[in-house]
């Protein structure tokens, strides 16, 4: 099948779109002039404004910690539930596991914060880090879940048969031969648990306590009050930060292409 | 093959751990939203009565029956603000998902169009944006379509127009926001389907005397009815329960029920009636939901 001009014109169209907005706010953070609009030329003014910004500072710590104990927590639940999915054949709660496992990748945002913060004043648990870090892991273990599920499913599985008629148990067929297998979706699967907790403003507002803001939840109360500069400063910083996590991912990815079709982020 | 039915019961037994943290972190929370959506607002804190209090034993279940209150769900009918609101978001998220099928079906087409070796290359770059905040994505928006913006600045160089246009606090702006931020999420779906696609059924079609446009509306189209339903319901439940683009880039007039949710719980501090909306919220999208739990266990499974 060919692909005519139509095809090709639409294909470059939407990626512009999707890629220009980005761009433009990346160009305008390196901006010397104090007006958004106006451009006086280029400069790291910003950025140091930002590493003297302590309140904005703290929350990025704060961001950044989350994002890493969230994705852990994430990755593992994610993975085994992976393989119970994937290999656990038919058992029972199979369909309701699936089932609240698929949800959380759809719903509204604004109904799990709202219900895991009713759950969490009901149990009286001090609201702050650790709150926030149980919503994300509930949110991203899902998404961790069907990355790793794609390439347990793709998998050749005569590989751990032979490891077990070759005498493993179960659990060191899964160790010596699934899980190195499986390890760059694993890896993937990390990275986008990372990613999305760092992103997330709304589970995050809803799930945190006084004294203990998130970057975007900082991000969100200066948009409110109109575009400043520093705020280009630190969303090209963050976007920095991701891009290194997708050519980190996108290697993994790789690696796990050679040895069969390759699980997609998503 | 002895080997997978023997992974297959410690395989069953990895299901404890996320089956349990789902339980007690997913499903169980929702029984707060009803529990505390029947309760009575007092200013307090934290701000609702409980109703239930089970130390107190059976007699004192009966009781909480019996003084569960429905007021908070009359409300929702009663204030046209709560049921607007409802409609608004539905009709927001229905015409927003159509935008998004009409740009993403070329784009994903497009791709699948692609010699083999690029495909993967288009994908990652479809892929990328999604990775980026979306906090973010929105606010290099606002950026470029406010007042003395980049877009107005161009269509001013190039004469389109004669003053500044107002962009932002206007639905227009609110519904490429929307499709700006969901668009991967509708493309990737469709690419899925049309990759798929076996090429020989065009022939096929083509040997047969069909054009084209005969081909591709009598074959592919068909064909690719899947994933156009499941990137819908992929982008349609979420921007249903959308917060943060309506709030930073539409005006205020006619909040849609994510927002009117986030006022009642921190700016009004009423918890049974956010409770109350989310509750109702929930199940408007029970249909939606299952669908889509039911495609996408099809899609994954079919692999296993």
């Amino acid at each position: 099948m060919k692909l005519s001009r139509f095809n090709l014109v639409t294909l470059i169209l939407g990626l512009v779109f999707l890629y220009l907005p980005i761009v433009i706010l990346v160009i305008y953070s390196f901006n010397a002039s104090r007006l958004v609009t106006v451009w006086g030329g280029w400069s790291l003014r910003w950025y140091s404004e930002f590493f003297r910004d302590d309140a904005m500072l703290a929350a990025a710590a704060m961001s950044l910690r989350v994002a890493a104990v969230s994705a852990t927590a994430a990755t593992l639940l994610g993975t085994l539930a992976a393989v119970a999915l994937t290999r656990g054949e038919n058992f029972r709660g199979r369909t309701l596991f699936s089932g609240m496992l698929y949800a959380p990748l759809v719903m509204p945002e604004v109904i799990t914060g709202l219900s895991l913060l009713l759950l969490f004043v009901a149990v009286n648990a001090e609201r702050g880090f650790w709150t926030v870090t149980i919503a994300h892991t509930t949110l991203t273990m899902c998404f961790v879940a069907v990355v790793v599920q794609s390439r347990l499913g793709s998998m050749d599985r005569s590989l751990e048969e032979a490891a077990m008629d070759l005498g493993c148990n179960p659990l060191r067929a899964f160790i010596a031969v699934t899980l190195p297998l499986i390890l760059p979706a694993v890896a993937a699967g990390w990275m986008l648990a990372f990613t999305l907790s760092l992103d997330d403003l709304v589970i995050a507002s809803f799930t945190t306590g006084p004294g203990s803001t998130t970057l975007p939840i900082r991000i969100y109360s200066e948009v409110r009050l109109g575009v400043k500069p520093e705020i280009n400063a630190i969303c090209t910083l963050i976007i920095g930060l991701i891009t290194l996590v997708i050519i980190a991912a996108s290697l993994a990815s790789k690696l796990s292409s050679r040895q069969g079709e390759s699980a997609a982020p998503l | 093959m002895s080997g997978r039915r023997l992974f297959a019961g410690p395989a069953r037994r990895a299901a404890v751990a996320p089956l349990l943290w789902m339980l007690l972190f997913f499903l169980l929370p929702f029984g707060f939203v009803l529990k505390i959506s029947l309760s009575h607002t007092v200013i307090a804190q934290p701000p609702y009565l409980p109703v239930f209090d089970l130390t107190a034993g059976v007699a004192a279940i009966k009781a909480a029956f019996a003084a569960l209150s429905l007021e908070n769900f009359r409300l929702l009918i009663s204030d046209d603000l709560y049921v607007l609101s409802y409609l608004r978001s539905v009709t927001v998220a229905l015409i927003a998902t159509a935008i998004l099928i009409a740009i993403g079906y070329p784009i994903a087409y497009g791709m699948s169009r692609l010699p083999r070796r690029w495909q993967p290359i288009a994908m990652m770059l479809v892929i990328v944006p999604f990775w980026t905040s979306f906090l973010i994505r929105i606010y290099a928006w606002i950026n470029i379509l406010q007042h003395d913006g980049l877009l107005n600045k161009v269509l001013l160089a190039l004469h389109v127009v004669s003053a500044p246009v107002v962009w932002l606090s206007t639905d227009t702006a609110m519904y490429l926001g929307i499709v700006y931020s969901y668009l991967p999420f509708m493309i990737l779906p469709l690419y899925a389907t049309l990759a798929k696609m076996d090429s020989s059924l065009l022939e096929a079609a083509a040997d047969l005397g069909s054009s084209r446009l005969q081909a591709f509306w009598l074959v592919t189209f068909p064909l690719s009815l899947p994933g156009i339903a499941a990137g819908a319901l992929l982008c349609f439940i979420p921007i249903v329960g959308e917060f943060v683009i309506p709030d930073l880039l539409a005006g205020s007039d006619s909040p849609m029920i994510g927002q009117t949710l986030w006022l009642e719980f921190f700016t009004n501090r009423d918890w049974p009636v956010a409770s109350a909306i989310a509750t109702v919220l929930l199940v408007l999208l029970v249909a939606p939901l299952l669908v889509y739990d039911r495609l996408q266990r099809r899609q994954l499974e079919a692999r296993r």
